[in-house]
């Protein structure tokens, strides 16, 4: 199960992780829908792009301008947090949206938990797969925590300024209240 | 001084909310401490030795005498009865529990207060010039800049979890108050020949365990693109300053490997496409924002009160503290008033209940409810009429607030080191308060004149003995023995330089007789009218280093029994420190 626009559904898409002996050239790639590393794609692009559904995920040491032909192919970009407190992923994702043009699923992956869902989302991600200890349930209402933002970003593109009129100081206000 | 509307106030309750329910899943179990530390670290809770301590954030060092209420209830409901002022304009209390710590929010949200981002991997509280508005030589007001950075910077989605802590300074004045070259992002509002303002933004700063004085990045961005110049030099360092070793993680040391004009390359290569887009400021939010910020009800007065002068002329105390705590003010008939935390024998920086419910009095009848921390850890009271400033004197020494000291010798920075902080190797507070009273005779500090005495318990600078002219920091040789090093020649504001260690350390007693050898060779060397870190930077520091080592210490280093237990005078409880 994972988070995507907003509600609980079911994923049948497999992140593929190199262990140690593996190396991006020879893995083999299963069948079935897999989110590739990065790495992999880019040693093995023309086996891979023949597939009819394939997904890639970025570390949050990798740039995302690397994918930036091929943006069109993916079903799903994914991007890991290998850490909660690793922020990488972020400027990654909005890069990805705000810079490269991205419009597909884009998917956090990893340490995902609750209490980064509602900062996750403002900068373009809309898919969340949540630590698998735990309650998914829970985490969904992460994605509510805060009714209003002050600053731009992937989901405003206007910051509050500019959204909404806000009162200054006047003497006028001052006798009002 | 900035008033929440409904979405201020609107996020800063659902912050409550939020942060209630982590306290909840955090008690419950559901979060692991590991999980809950970098959740309550943006929010300004550290585990301390003791207890719990909050920060609450004081932005850009302004309250209202209504918060300073709040905070003397905060200090009696949860904690032991008294705060601490920091040296990034905050309020720090040392003794919490951490299932008080969502009333505590609700309780600062009711008068529009939080801890947001006071602590943790995130833009801290930006920090400002404490006399903002009523400096004589400011070229700009820098407080509604303050408020906008404020409101771009919390809860910005991207930026939450970057490297390492990041803190911007914004002065407006044409002497730098608020320490912009030791900053991550130090901004310098100015106007161009055309008369436009804009800012100087100097980036890289940052004191810690590697000491160095802000670059600049760029010399000049117009007001309109302020924060999105800010905007890209911080996306540039979250994506590309070091996250595998905390002590090279700063902005600072990025910078320093990629060469500042490398770097700048970066950051305007972002810029380019932000430059212009819809997160570029309006003249309309600024101009809403300022306000909030516009002059009080000021009577039309004259400067030299007649009475003033007699009441100066009788009585010394007095006149010490128009000559150190009171400052110019650009209009006439008003002064800006510094009320000292310094007290010797107080803890640098610490306030009781009754001295903040005080003070909040002091702000309502004499300068319009507004207060300012500065970043020394004082109070300001900055629309002060001068007809009114013998009754504020004789009130506000009623409450111990008037030790003519700002600037002098016993107006020391100091961190909480060993009383309080897991990573100290020194004891900070009872050294500040060991050299306060060496020194305490007036007439004495008043003739040494202007010197920054600043001290940290270890290396992480709390204290920014960087900056001090003279710098004590807590070292640790073997045995966990405290020892202390001294440097000298450090300094803020427009001529910022990094103090020099001046040789071997020393230990705790030996201190303040360093400190009286280094005034000796100044006493000896200066020349009329000069300040001791101008005789510094003259003589250098060979002639102080000879002077200090050249003959033994005959300080008596008797076995101080009750090493453990400082009790400043005002704490009912003392409290010590199980490293010593
Ligand atoms: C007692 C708990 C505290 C702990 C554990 C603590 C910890 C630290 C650490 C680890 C650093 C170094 C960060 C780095 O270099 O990246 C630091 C820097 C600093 N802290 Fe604290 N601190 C504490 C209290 C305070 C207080 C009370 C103040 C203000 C009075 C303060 C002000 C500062 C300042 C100004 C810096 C230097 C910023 C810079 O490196 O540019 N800290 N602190
Ligand atoms: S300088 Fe060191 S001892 Fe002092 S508060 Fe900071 S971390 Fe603690």
């Amino acid at each position: 199960m994972i988070i995507k626009n907003k509600t609980i559904v079911a994923d049948d898409w497999i992140v593929l992780r190199l262990n140690e002996q593996e190396s991006a050239e020879n893995v083999a790639v299963p069948e079935g829908k897999m989110i590739v590393p990065l790495q992999v794609w880019l040693q093995q692009r023309d086996a891979l792009q023949q597939r009819a559904e394939i997904g890639v995920w970025l570390s949050s040491a990798e740039r995302p301008e690397d994918l930036k032909d091929d943006l069109n192919r993916f079903s799903v970009i994914a991007v890991d947090f290998p850490k909660f407190s690793d922020g990488r992923g972020y400027s990654i994702a909005y890069n990805l949206r705000a810079r490269l043009g991205y419009t597909g699923e884009l998917r956090a992956i990893g340490d995902v938990l609750r209490d980064q869902l509602f900062y996750m989302q403002r900068v373009g991600f809309d898919a969340f797969a949540i630590r698998s200890d735990r309650n998914i349930e829970d985490a969904l209402k992460g994605l509510t925590d805060f009714s209003e933002v002050y600053q731009t970003s992937f989901d405003h593109k206007l910051p509050l300024f500019r959204r909404v009129p806000r009162k200054g100081n006047s003497a006028a206000d001052m006798v009002n209240e | 001084m900035y008033r929440y509307d409904e979405y201020d106030q609107q996020i800063v309750n659902e912050r409550v909310k939020q942060y209630r329910d982590q306290v909840r899943r955090r008690l419950s179990g559901e979060l692991t401490e590991e999980e809950f530390l970098p959740l309550r670290l943006q929010n300004g809770l550290y585990m301390q030795i003791h207890a719990y301590m909050l920060r609450i954030a004081v932005p850009y060092g302004l309250i209202s005498s209504k918060q300073m209420r709040m905070f003397a209830h905060i200090a009696r409901k949860y904690d032991r009865g008294y705060g601490h002022f920091t040296t990034r304009q905050n309020i720090q209390f040392n003794w919490l529990k951490l299932e008080d710590t969502p009333d505590i929010l609700a309780d600062l949200a009711s008068v529009e207060m939080h801890a947001i981002q006071t602590s943790g991997n995130c833009v801290r509280n930006i920090t400002s010039d404490e006399f903002a508005g009523v400096a004589q030589d400011e070229v700009v007001d820098p407080r509604p800049y303050a408020e906008i950075l404020r409101q771009w910077s919390t809860f910005h989605p991207e930026f939450a979890y970057l490297p390492r802590k990041f803190k911007i300074a914004i002065s407006g004045g044409k002497e730098d108050r608020a320490a912009v070259y030791a900053h991550d992002i130090g901004l310098s509002a100015t106007k161009n020949a055309q008369g436009e303002v804009g800012f100087r933004v100097l980036v890289g700063g940052g004191l810690g365990r590697t000491p160095i004085i802000g670059s600049e990045i760029c010399e000049f961005v117009p007001w309109q693109h302020i924060l999105t110049y800010v905007e890209s030099i911080l996306r540039i360092y979250n994506q590309y300053g070091r996250r595998d070793n905390k002590y090279k993680a700063r902005i600072k040391i990025l910078v320093k490997a990629l060469g500042i004009d490398e770097f700048k390359r970066q950051v305007e290569a972002d810029w380019a496409d932000l430059k212009d887009g819809h997160g570029t400021l309006t003249i309309e939010e600024v101009n809403r924002v300022a306000t909030f910020f516009t002059d009080p009800d000021y009577e039309k007065l004259t400067d030299h009160d007649s009475q003033l002068n007699e009441f100066k002329a009788d009585s010394r105390s007095f006149s010490n503290w128009m000559l150190r705590n009171v400052k110019a003010h650009r209009v006439p008939g008003y002064a800006i008033v510094v009320l000292s935390l310094k007290k010797p024998g107080n803890a640098p920086g610490d306030a009781t209940a009754e001295q903040m419910d005080a003070i909040a009095d002091l702000a309502e009848r004499y300068s319009f409810g507004e207060l300012r921390v500065t970043h020394k850890q004082n109070l300001v009271l900055a629309d002060v009429r001068q007809k009114d400033l013998v009754r504020l004197w004789q009130e506000a020494t009623a409450h111990e607030l008037t030790a003519p000291n700002i600037g002098l010798l016993t107006d020391i920075i100091s961190c909480p080191g060993a009383e309080f902080c897991t990573l100290a190797n020194a004891r900070s507070i009872p050294l500040a308060q060991l050299i306060a009273e060496r020194f305490e005779d007036w007439d004495f500090q008043h003739d040494i004149g202007e010197i920054t005495l600043n001290i940290s318990g270890c290396v992480n600078a709390c204290g920014q003995h960087h900056i001090g002219n003279i710098g004590i920091t807590g070292v640790e040789k073997k045995d966990h023995d405290e020892w202390y090093q001294v440097s000298l020649g450090g300094a803020e504001g427009n001529l910022s330089s990094i103090g020099k260690i001046i040789g071997p350390s020393f230990t705790f007693n030996q201190v303040p007789e360093v400190i009286d050898r280094l005034l000796q060779v100044y006493l000896r060397e200066r020349l009329e009218a000069e300040s001791f870190i101008d005789t510094v930077r003259r003589i250098g520091h060979v002639p102080f280093k000879e002077h200090v080592y050249a003959t033994d210490f005959v300080v008596e280093e008797e076995e101080i029994v009750d090493k453990h237990v400082v009790v400043p005078a005002q704490y009912s409880v003392p409290y010590y420190s199980p490293r010593f």
